[in-house]
């Protein structure tokens, strides 16, 4: 006989998710840690194995056991395994991100300790690196930086963003070769850089070092960057665009440069951005070919500059107590720049999402 | 109707079929036949015409917006041609006056000649043991920074509760973004001291495979295994980033396959997900292999470069190629420095090739996804 | 069979005349009831077992959307229930709950019991690997795994669930064959699933879902993505298979539950959450229906 359901007012009725781990569920899973967590300072109380390493290898290794057998005793042989993986995921990305805490916890408490205000105002002519840590600054380092990094800058982003629009907008028939050589060239390392701008311009022609050797070898680091995101962005940008500029009339480069470009214009800057960040800490080019000063030089073009990387490099070859503060103050300065410039890149990118 | 009456016997699409909205078409058929679908009406005799080729002239702003970005364009190529071009021109006297020796040699000394300059034939100038280092300190990244960077992907793509992963996911793009001599510096001063340690327990323990003991010293500061471990955790966000853009286009459909057949996740996991991966991952993987060969800052704090092979990964002693060219940089005149040109070109052409073998794998496991 | 063919060429049309609509109604009723007459009474409403699976009063959430609400049905072992009804009303998400794939969706949430054999499938504690395999399901897009040969492929369910097997030829074939494909692909078997035919690969589906010899096996549109030769071989499948496991199936195509199906549920949502409105005997449903709301369905006022 056919059934027809009641109307019925379902107001009262609440959703629930009893999939989800039930308060039990989370009292076990506690019980487990616990339980892992005496098993580890047992064990190092009644063998000879000591240590910081001892605790934690045997904490993961005594929860993977418990872990597995309460499983495999509550639901089977699949379970447990599942269970058993479960937490061992669970410990990698624990272990992949120990190491971020720990550098950044490093960097702030080695480095704050070299923090003052000369740091900003003076530059390393009067004092030494092994010298007090109150005496001199980086203010020298921070403009050689900043000029080194604006050159790089000029040069690559339109070497980096024509490259984009050749493979998103022209879409010849290079476009296989020079998306994969783009690919290529983002694994050349810094030192080869270093030493191909030596060979073709240092010892050929200009004999010398300065700062816009090594904003060229930085530029070369940078572009495969600044295509690689670049390309990525423009390829965001709707194929109606385009059409619709070309629809009016416009030339091929009237509609890119006038409507794509300014389209994409907050993920053109994140791609700059990325770049920047790429290269601000790159030390090997510098060494070879912009070396270090210990006065300011605005100069790129004539005599060696310092920046950031070097004084940091500086600092910790020089061997004291009171160099290696130095360089993890100059360190602390440098991420302290690489975070805000990542940040930007986010907040761009995220208010471009948004759009 | 008589007509249509023998068609119903073969299957025929009934005429009404015209009107049907696309939700209901009924084919009737005969059992076991297959239905046979009415080829075209379209009885044409003639023939079709020729296609016409549509052509226009770029205008001159157009085409000189072409030429001045395919130049940009072609840069790459012609910075990468340029870069072998110059490091080769340097470097050629270096390899041709050595060798054979250049690859097989470990020693570094330069000779000079009578007319006060370098003889680079008399010259020691050996790879060797850089060379060595370069693979083994990539091949402990690789096996230690792997697994954990897979096994963290794999928790980020599945296991993750959404803040868990956005907040996971913006720390270990942050640290791609680190510097290498942040590396360097933390590897020195924090990571040195404890895989010092770890060195000796591995020493007492496994001190029965060759390549855990220790011919000299005991020297277990600044080892191969201590940079294969800063390496590792510099290589491990750029795995896990790959590795868990791939993860995450894993079908759907196949995902929930396994599911719907009782399989747990670990089932699904290993079944479906791995499959799917794990050409991305290899190229993934060897992209971080590249990175891990090219390494200069982080190598050089922490590596005391040595010039011998050395297979003791315990024993404080290697270098590899790039960290070595900044080594001898400081103290080389220029015609020294032609001899690292040669190292750097090797260097150029290892990472080179190993980048390009690794790009291809993943462009071809994300292109040929169905 | 060619006048009755003839009588069941229809089609769904809004404003089609009146004469077209009483033709299709009782076309319908006419394909239900050659079936019932097949099939005989004895199988519809086989209690010897107990209901195997029951709804109570299930409803389901996306987030805060209230897609389905206070669903209760009773599916008796070895009948075959027919879900139909207009896109977006519930029936898919319906089926998803009582193999508990509803809950991989992010931000779903459900309320109600799904009864296997007497036990609450969402009571804590309960294992859920081991619902789906006595709950299988096959999906409207054939979904073979492509590193794997057809008969990994059929032996997947075992490997995934890790289950042991003392003969797999046997349940190889066995599983082919009631999923009408071992003639087709015995000499092929080493080969990869991928190169089979979309039919074929829905019967491959099939005979996977069948090798963990679940007790309920759930349909979603199994043949929307197919041609209707293909279609055509799988309803004659589920018909053999109707003897040994329950089936449920949801179909967009009323022809299709009128031939298959014992039992019929109509779903419908006026724009709040889907509810099933009327269910019963499939005869019943396009002959006699009690609701006008079905009957305006069923006889293609609209869909």
């Amino acid at each position: 006989m056919t059934t027809v359901a009641p109307v019925k007012n379902f107001d009262d009725v609440k959703p629930q998710t009893p999939w989800s781990a039930s308060m039990r569920d989370r009292q076990m899973t506690l019980g487990l840690v616990i339980a892992a967590v005496v098993t580890s300072f047992v064990i190092v109380g009644i063998t000879p194995m000591k240590g910081k390493l001892a605790y934690f290898v045997i904490f993961f290794a005594a929860l993977l056991a418990l872990d597995y057998t309460y499983s495999r005793l509550k639901f089977g042989k699949a379970a447990g395994v599942d269970s058993f993986f479960k937490t061992l995921f669970t410990v990698a990305i624990c272990i992949t991100v120990l190491p971020i805490v720990s550098i950044l916890w490093s960097v702030w408490q080695r480095g704050h300790k070299g923090l003052h205000w000369t740091l900003f105002t003076q530059n390393m002519k009067q004092a030494d690196f092994t010298g007090p840590v109150g005496q001199g600054g980086l203010i020298h380092a921070i403009i050689g930086t900043l000029i080194i990094i604006a050159i790089a800058v000029v040069i690559s982003v339109p070497i980096g963003i024509l490259t984009a629009i050749y493979l998103t907008e022209i879409r010849g028939r290079f476009s296989r070769p020079i998306a994969f050589l783009v690919q290529a060239m983002s694994g050349v390392p810094s030192i080869v850089a270093g030493l191909f701008i030596l060979a073709a311009i240092v010892y050929p022609l200009t004999r010398h070092f300065n700062g816009f050797e090594g904003s060229i070898a930085l530029a070369i680091l940078m572009i495969p960057t600044v295509a690689r995101t670049s390309e990525e962005v423009l390829r965001l940008i709707p194929e109606d665009l385009r059409e619709a500029g070309l629809a009016l009339g416009g030339t091929q480069w009237r509609s890119v440069a006038l409507i794509v470009i300014p389209a994409a214009r907050s993920g053109l800057f994140t791609a700059i951005i990325l770049g920047v960040a790429r290269i601000i800490g790159e030390t090997a080019p510098i060494v070879l070919l912009t070396g270090g000063a210990n006065v300011m030089n605005i100069n790129p073009f004539s005599g060696t500059m310092e920046s950031l990387p070097l004084y940091i490099w500086t600092g910790l070859l020089a061997g004291t107590p009171e160099s290696f503060t130095r360089a993890w103050a100059g360190i602390l300065i440098l991420l302290a720049l690489v975070i805000i410039l990542f940040t930007g890149a986010r907040y761009l990118g995220s208010k471009k999402a948004a759009n | 109707m008589g007509k249509g009456r023998a068609f119903w016997g073969r299957g025929y699409l009934h005429p009404s079929f015209t009107f049907c909205s696309p939700s209901a078409r009924i084919l009737v058929l005969n059992k076991g036949e297959d239905p046979q679908v009415s080829s075209s009406t379209l009885q044409s005799n003639i023939a079709l015409p020729d296609k016409r080729e549509i052509t226009t002239t770029p205008r001159l702003s157009d085409r000189i917006f072409r030429g001045v970005v395919t130049g940009g364009g072609l840069s790459s190529l012609v910075i990468l041609g340029l870069i072998l071009i110059f490091l080769a021109y340097e470097g050629y006297n270096t390899l041709k006056a050595q060798g054979i020796h250049f690859f097989t040699g470990s020693k570094w000394a330069a000779t000079t000649g009578a007319n006060g300059h370098v003889d680079f034939k008399a010259s020691h100038f050996g790879i060797a043991a850089m060379l060595i280092g370069t693979l083994i300190c990539a091949t402990i990244a690789v096996l230690i920074g792997v697994p954990i960077a897979v096994s963290a992907s794999i928790f980020l793509t599945f296991y993750a509760p959404q803040a868990v992963k956005k907040l996971a996911v913006t720390v270990i793009d942050l640290m791609a973004a680190f510097p290498s001599i942040l590396f360097g510096l933390w590897g020195y001063f924090v990571l040195d001291p404890i895989g010092v340690y770890w060195a000796k327990l591995i020493h007492k323990y496994f001190n029965w495979i060759p390549i855990f003991q220790m011919p000299a010293g005991p020297y277990f500061d600044r080892s191969p295994l201590i940079a294969g471990l800063i390496l590792a955790v510099m290589i491990i966000p750029i795995v896990t980033s790959i590795s868990r853009e791939i993860f995450a286009q894993t079908p759907l459909d196949r995902i929930q396959a396994a599911y719907a057949l009782g399989g747990t996740k670990w089932a699904m996991i290993k079944n479906v997900a791995f499959p799917y991966a794990r050409s991305g991952v290899v190229g993934g993987t060897m992209l971080a292999l590249g990175r891990a060969m090219g390494e200069t800052v982080a190598v050089y704090t922490v590596l005391n470069i040595v010039y011998q092979i050395n297979w003791h990964i315990l024993l404080g002693a290697g270098g590899n190629v790039a960290s070595m060219i900044l080594l001898q940089f400081g103290d080389a005149s220029q015609e020294e420095v032609k001899a690292l040109m040669a190292a750097g070109l090797v260097l150029f052409a290892m990472t080179l090739i190993v980048n390009s073998i690794a790009n291809l794998i993943v462009n071809r496991s994300v292109k040929g996804r169905s | 069979m060619t006048d009755e063919a003839n009588n069941d060429i229809t089609n769904e049309n809004n404003g089609e005349e009146k004469a077209m609509e009483t033709k299709n109604n009782s076309s319908l009723a006419s394909v239900s009831a050659a079936r019932a007459a097949k099939v005989g009474e004895s199988r519809v409403g086989t209690g010897a077992i107990g209901v195997g699976l029951e709804a109570r009063g299930v409803h389901a959430w996306f987030g805060q959307k209230h897609a389905l609400a206070n669903v209760s049905m009773d599916f008796w072992p070895g009948t075959v229930t027919a879900l139909i009804g207009p896109s977006g009303c519930g029936k898919s998400t319906f089926l998803r709950t009582l193999n508990r794939m509803h809950e991989f969706i992010p931000g779903a949430a459900m309320a109600g019991e799904v009864l296997l054999n007497g036990d609450d499938i969402y009571a804590p504690g309960t294992d859920v690997t081991k619902i789906r395999l006595k709950v299988g399901m096959v999906f409207q897009k054939p979904n073979p795994f492509p590193s794997m040969t057809i008969e990994e492929n059929v032996l997947a369910g075992l490997k995934l669930a890790q289950l042991k097997v003392e003969n797999k030829n046997e349940l190889l074939e066995e599983c082919l064959t009631r999923a009408g494909l071992w003639n087709e692909v015995k000499d092929r078997l080493k080969s990869h699933g991928g190169a089979l035919s979309g039919g074929q690969q829905q019967r491959l589906c099939i005979a996977r879902s069948l090798a963990v010899r679940p007790q309920v096996l759930l349909m979603d549109e199994p043949c929307s993505a197919l041609d209707p030769g293909s279609t055509l071989k799988i309803e004659e499948t589920i018909g053999h298979l109707a003897d040994s496991v329950t089936i449920i199936i949801v179909t967009h195509n009323m022809q299709q539950a009128a031939r298959v199906s014992d039992n019929t549920a109509f779903f419908l949502s006026d724009g709040g959450p889907g509810q099933m409105i009327e269910s019963g005997p499939t005869n019943e449903i396009f002959s006699r229906p009690k609701d006008e709301r079905t009957e305006n369905y069923v006889t293609g006022r609209f869909g």
